[in-house]
């Protein structure tokens, strides 16, 4: 309850403050965001198998995070930014339809 | 950092998930009956959260908030800020490359344009050309009315045929370029002259005396061309005939040939 109510909060917030992306930020947000959305998948998925724990959510969420912009700040410094953030979203991508795939199973019996 | 609950994340237990769906359903049966579902769990949670959900509505709070920054940014880029340096380089090349395309586009249209008007000015020309050589031959051919200085003779009294030809000849020579007799009858290449009992037939038509013929030239040319001693006036006056020259600024010559069209002439190449 209180996470969906975090995650509406934080759609709220960005709605209302319409903040500027910093110009240096700018190539990795959208990898930073789908790296945090393929963490909470699986989060919801650990949580539905019964497994979750808020340490590791948090852990795996930040470094999640820090690896997806990482790999591609380290593209970038070698020229290859564009190619590696499409490769890092295609992984991403996977993993979120498996765990989506997972979470389906369980909700839906499907 | 422990290992089995990080599992989802990294390296989910994607085997049973990869299944047929048969399996899942055999795996969910095997449970035992202590252990909840997963449906069960969520419920559990939204109706009795606990103080670890909080930190999760902290990172989702984070991502749904990075989310929609990153569509506004996303719809309001129009500009080039977060491109790299390569993807700028290649857009600059694509662009230098279209606008080498537009340039020599332009060059090649330019080109055409040129051609075009000098095509439409030597046409024009051609044109003006023809128009003044029509001009030129249509006051030759007696085809349109004229004005010009000349000069005007009256004949009153009997004339011979001679005296007549030999007259408009001496005009013709003299330079006149437009001849009329009383106003009626235009003289051209292909007039002709008639003698009868009436007076004189010029190209069908009958006329009598006076005879007035209107010159169009130079006045004072034409009318030294008649004066000099056996010229036309002499033998005009020999065969009894009265004659008056004037010469004016300003001769009308209205009447025109109507039909000057060859029936019968062809031109040779």
């Amino acid at each position: 309850m209180i996470a969906v109510l975090g995650l509406l909060g934080g759609v709220l917030l960005g709605l209302v403050l319409q903040p500027d992306v910093p110009v240096g930020l700018e190539p990795y947000l959208p990898i930073a965001v789908v790296a945090a959305l393929d963490a909470a998948f699986g989060g919801l998925r650990a949580f539905l198998d019964g497994i979750f724990d808020d340490k590791v959510f948090v852990v795996s969420f930040v470094s999640n995070v820090v690896i997806a912009a990482g790999i591609v700040y380290i593209g970038d410094r070698l020229g290859v930014g564009g190619q590696l953030s499409t490769g890092v979203i295609v992984v991403l991508g996977i993993r979120i339809f498996s765990n989506v795939a997972a979470i389906r199973r369980h909700l839906f019996h499907a | 950092m422990p290992e089995p609950e990080d599992r989802p994340d990294d390296q989910p237990d994607e085997r049973p998930d990869e299944r047929p769906d048969e399996q899942a359903g055999e795996r969910a049966g095997e449970r035992p009956a202590a252990e909840p579902t997963g449906r069960q769990r969520l419920r559990e949670a939204f109706r009795s959260p606990g103080r670890g959900q909080v930190v999760v509505a902290v990172l989702l709070a984070a991502v749904g908030f990075g989310a929609v920054t990153q569509v506004n940014a996303t719809e309001e880029d129009d500009s080039y800020t977060g491109y790299r340096q390569q993807d700028l380089i290649d857009v600059l090349s694509g662009l230098a490359g279209a606008s080498e395309r537009a340039r020599s586009e332009i060059a090649r249209l330019e080109e055409s344009r040129s051609d075009l008007l000098d095509r439409s000015e030597s046409r024009r020309s051609a044109l003006e050309q023809a128009q003044e050589e029509s001009d030129t031959l249509a006051i030759l051919a007696g085809l349109v009315p004229v004005r010009g200085p000349g000069v005007r003779i009256e004949i009153d009294g009997t004339v011979s045929i001679d005296s007549m030809l030999d007259l408009v000849q001496e005009l013709r020579s003299a330079g006149a370029e437009a001849l009329e007799v009383n106003d009626r009858v235009r003289l051209v290449a292909q007039s002709s002259f008639e003698a009868t009992e009436a007076g004189l037939v010029v190209d069908g038509e009958l006329l009598g005396p006076p005879y007035v013929l209107e010159a169009i030239g130079e006045p004072s040319g034409l009318r030294g061309a008649l004066s000099f001693p056996g010229g036309p006036e002499d033998s005009l006056e020999d065969d009894g005939a009265t004659i008056v020259v004037e010469q004016l600024e300003s001769v009308e010559v209205d009447s025109v040939v109507d039909d000057a069209a060859p029936d019968v002439a062809v031109g040779v190449d």
